[in-house]
């Protein structure tokens, strides 16, 4: 009983003309900078914080929230039409979807994020409403270690990303962790490999890498073959999604909801999995596996829900205890402490309007972008039909403006051109870029946890075996290892009698 | 009805389109720093107060507090521009390297008094390079640890870090950080060697210290004092000279019995070099009348924090304190052997 006060309490506030109206255009402008690659939610945020400073502080909130979990939303969007992925999460979405939309079926692919996206938000909101304080005690259980193994699983299970070899893709792997390592390392100041160039010091930013292994990759691929080059999309088959493809999707959007509301809670960096994981427990769990890579629905759907499923979760640690998961919250932090309320776990009590108002706020905000996004979707996929020589050139000159957005310099430009080149030659040798841009997302957090749990535990390794969350993990880790390995010799016996016949 | 739904999709892209240039507009005019103008029409355009951290960061709250009344008292308009990286040095950097006159105006706390011993190809000198219109508050630091940490007190915390000094973890938000000068303090003060732990920002910090995962760290009050109240983690001391209204029950490190261990996260006013001094002179003049304005008093206290004294807000005391801090600093950090880059 007490719950449906506070959602009354919760809806009552969201509910004010001002807050649906910024929470509108919140989700809006997420939209909008998911959609362009480059200027990403975290700039967005902080450019718009100081204006919200004159507003409510529920109504500064609730929009900034939205900008959030918007922007999750809109990235799908371009790595499915052109499969330029503007955060991590969408790198996974582009596997597929982009797959699906040269088969002529992008709406589908475009709705299935959607839909997915909007069940994953209400149950989401939801388990926000039921039970974020106990959540948020659990995941404070997990330290350094807890964290060196999780993502350590992430990493090995993701090893379904793949299209080919179980080889190929540790490969692609550990040379995105490589990657990751360029920059000043956090523990020494000591910079590495950087070869003296400044802009290296802060590391190779993620959209670069993405920019250039998905987007112009793709371009240098799709120019080397007369007959793709027309446009992406010879004929757009139906718009929506199909009676068979609905019942696909049911399946995914469930279990990708509640991996992402699990992992997102996880404020050391849980959200960050959620996609990757839920696309390798999907290829798992289906019975087309052949077809992951090749435009599956479920490798849209199921990513997509995790990740908006995270995206909302990853606010528990903020609002019940005042500890921000990610550079987004840190900013909203500042938010909560600008209108003279102290972020901590104090503020559920004492700013209940606050509190369950934001939460509220999110599911309209779910609702709104639903209302947002299907009906352009018909919109964006007509723009498919743009004949590819007009179209291959706005790409690039979209991707160079948004990558130059990220700090006004030069540097990221080449970068993307450079990843580009890289990502073409490795296409050509058979490696794909997505596991190698999940070893560049994961590996720093790799190593940060690794180190850090081993500096704690003064250099004794036993910590990630006598810590039994950790343990837990890693003995999943070795399972997984052993089941990616196995039926992948089994499997490509039997591929060799397929294409036999 | 074809027609209608595709015309509606069109007026949403147009209507979306729209609000993003707004947008872009808003980060674009941050951008606009002047060119060459004369010191006796002082203001004649927007006035830049670059912050060389975060937007909605300590130091960017307490910039955007000051820039309403001082653009008031100026006659002008001030916009506040963020430039980030490598702890402030990119911004303060760049305001060295800006005209003199006037225009773009610096922001920056205690960082501007580590960066020497901290960097090895700063680039620019701190009492060189700028001219100081007035310091602006001073935010208090407090020494935490994990609630079930077992030192009651600061003097049993340095009891015990001394007999236990190879288990205990200290943590911090990264080389440079307050909480690393705030840590490296404590070390010296208690003459004792801890093993630190690195985070990348007070957020993670914070929240292992929270999850118990660290034992202790010291970080401002802006960031501690939620946790604080609501007995998430215990609170040993206040690095001022004076209590913290938000947090009556917490000793100052003098009472407590570590006086050594002052230190607080100044903030102060630069412009380069080479300004006129009128124009300083103008500069400071707003600082202090909008360090007296109640609205920032009352926002400062908010932040656990308040203004500095009218005589603290002037070029000379500000001179002075930077000049002390560079000392203090050039020694904690050359001893602990500390190095960004």
């Amino acid at each position: 009983m007490e719950l449906l006060d506070n959602l009354a309490l919760g809806f009552s506030t969201a509910l004010l003309v001002q807050n649906v109206l910024y929470c509108f255009v919140g989700v809006l402008l997420g939209t909008l900078v998911g959609v362009l690659p480059g200027i990403g939610p975290t700039a967005t945020v902080a450019m718009l914080l100081p204006i919200t400073f004159s507003f409510e502080p529920v109504t500064a909130l609730i929009m900034l929230a939205g900008i959030y979990y918007g922007a999750q939303y809109g990235g799908s969007t371009t790595a499915i039409l052109i499969n330029l992925p503007g955060e991590s999460s969408a790198a996974v979405t582009a596997l597929d979807g982009h797959e699906m939309a040269r088969q002529g079926r992008a709406g589908a692919a475009l709705a299935a994020a959607a839909i997915g996206s909007f069940i994953a938000g209400t149950v989401a909101t939801v388990a926000l409403a039921v039970a974020a304080p106990p959540l948020a005690r659990v995941a404070l259980q997990f330290g350094p270690a807890e964290y060196f193994s999780l993502v350590l699983l992430g990493l090995i299970v993701s090893i379904a990303l793949a299209r080919g070899t179980a080889l190929k893709a540790l490969a692609m792997i550990a040379l995105g962790v490589l990657l990751g390592t360029i920059g000043q390392d956090l523990y020494t100041g000591t910079p590495r490999f950087v070869f003296d160039q400044r802009e290296l010091y802060g590391g190779i930013d993620f959209v670069s890498v993405a920019v250039g292994m998905f987007g112009v990759a793709e371009i240098l691929r799709n120019l080397e073959n007369e007959q793709t080059r027309t446009a992406i999309v010879g004929k757009v088959k139906n718009l929506w999604p199909t009676r068979e493809d609905r019942r696909r999707m049911v399946g995914p959007i469930l279990r990708g909801t509640g991996l992402g509301a699990a992992l997102g809670v996880l404020p050391g960096g849980g959200h960050v999995l959620a996609s990757f994981t839920s696309y390798a427990v999907e290829k798992r769990v289906s019975k087309r596996r052949q077809e992951f890579g090749h435009g599956a629905i479920e490798g849209v759907a199921g990513p997509e829900s995790a990740n908006n499923a995270a995206a909302q979760t990853s606010f528990v640690p903020l609002l019940t205890l005042g500890l921000p998961a990610h550079p987004v919250m840190a900013l909203m932090v500042g938010a909560f402490i600008v209108h003279g309320i102290t972020p901590g776990p104090n503020v559920i009590t004492d700013e209940p309007a606050l509190f369950w108002g934001l939460i509220a706020s999110m599911w309209i905000g779910n609702v709104l972008l639903v209302l947002l996004n299907l009906p352009l979707i018909g919109l964006w996929v007509r723009m498919l039909r743009i004949p590819y020589q007009v179209l291959f050139p706005m790409i690039i000159l979209f991707a160079a403006i948004g990558t130059y957005s990220l700090g006004f310099n030069a540097f990221d430009v080449y970068a993307i051109a450079f990843f580009g080149i890289l990502g073409y030659i490795l296409i050509k040798c058979g490696c794909e870029p997505a596991p190698l841009l999940l070893g560049f997302v994961l590996g720093p957090l790799l190593e940060e946890n690794l180190r850090r749990a081993l500096i704690i535990s003064r250099g004794d390794a036993s910590v990630f075996l006598t810590r039994p969350i950790s343990a837990v993990l890693l003995a999943l880790t070795v399972a997984a290892l052993v089941v990616a390995v196995l039926p992948a010799i089994r499997r490509r016996r039997e591929v060799v009698f397929t294409e036999d016949d | 009805m074809r027609t209608t739904s595709r015309c509606r999709a069109a007026a949403r892209m147009i209507a979306a389109i729209g609000v993003f240039s707004l947008v872009a507009a808003c980060a674009g005019n941050g951008g606009t720093t002047g060119g060459g103008a004369t010191s006796g029409g002082y203001p004649d355009q927007n006035i830049t107060f670059v912050v060389p951290f975060s937007a909605g960061g300590p130091t960017d709250t307490v910039t955007r507090m000051l820039a309403e009344p001082m653009a008031a008292k100026l006659g002008g308009k001030v916009v506040v521009q963020n430039v980030e990286g490598a702890g402030g040095t990119v911004g303060a950097g760049e305001v060295a390297r800006a005209d003199p006159d006037g225009y773009t105006v610096l922001m920056h706390h205690i960082g501007m008094s580590t960066a020497p011993a901290l960097y090895q190809n700063l680039g620019y000198k701190p009492l060189e390079d700028f001219e100081m219109v007035g310091l602006v508050t001073e935010v208090p630091m407090t020494v935490v640890a994990r609630k079930d940490f077992a030192p009651a007190t600061l003097k049993d915390l340095v009891t015990h870090v001394k007999a236990n000094a190879d288990k205990v973890t200290l943590a911090n938000a990264g080389i440079g950080a307050a909480s690393h000068l705030c840590g490296l303090l404590f070390q010296s003060a208690a003459g004792v060697k801890l093993q630190e732990v690195p985070y990348e920002g007070t957020g993670p910090a914070l929240t292992d210290l929270v999850g118990g995962q660290v034992d202790f760290m010291c970080d401002q009050t802006t960031n501690t004092s939620g946790q604080i109240s609501a007995g998430e983690v215990k609170a040993y001391a206040v690095t001022t000279p004076e209590r913290v209204k938000s947090l009556p029950d917490v000793p100052t490190t003098a009472e407590a019995g570590l006086p050594q261990l002052q230190v607080s996260v100044w903030h102060g006013l630069y412009v380069p070099k080479g300004t006129p001094q009128e124009v300083v002179q103008k500069l400071s003049e707003a600082l202090k009348t909008a360090l007296a304005d109640q609205k920032v008093i009352d926002q400062m206290a908010k932040l656990g924090t308040a203004p500095v004294t009218a005589e603290n807000a002037t070029p000379q005391a500000h001179r002075a304190k930077l000049e002390e801090q560079l000392g203090t600093w050039a020694k904690v950090i050359a001893d602990a052997g500390v190095k960004a880059s």
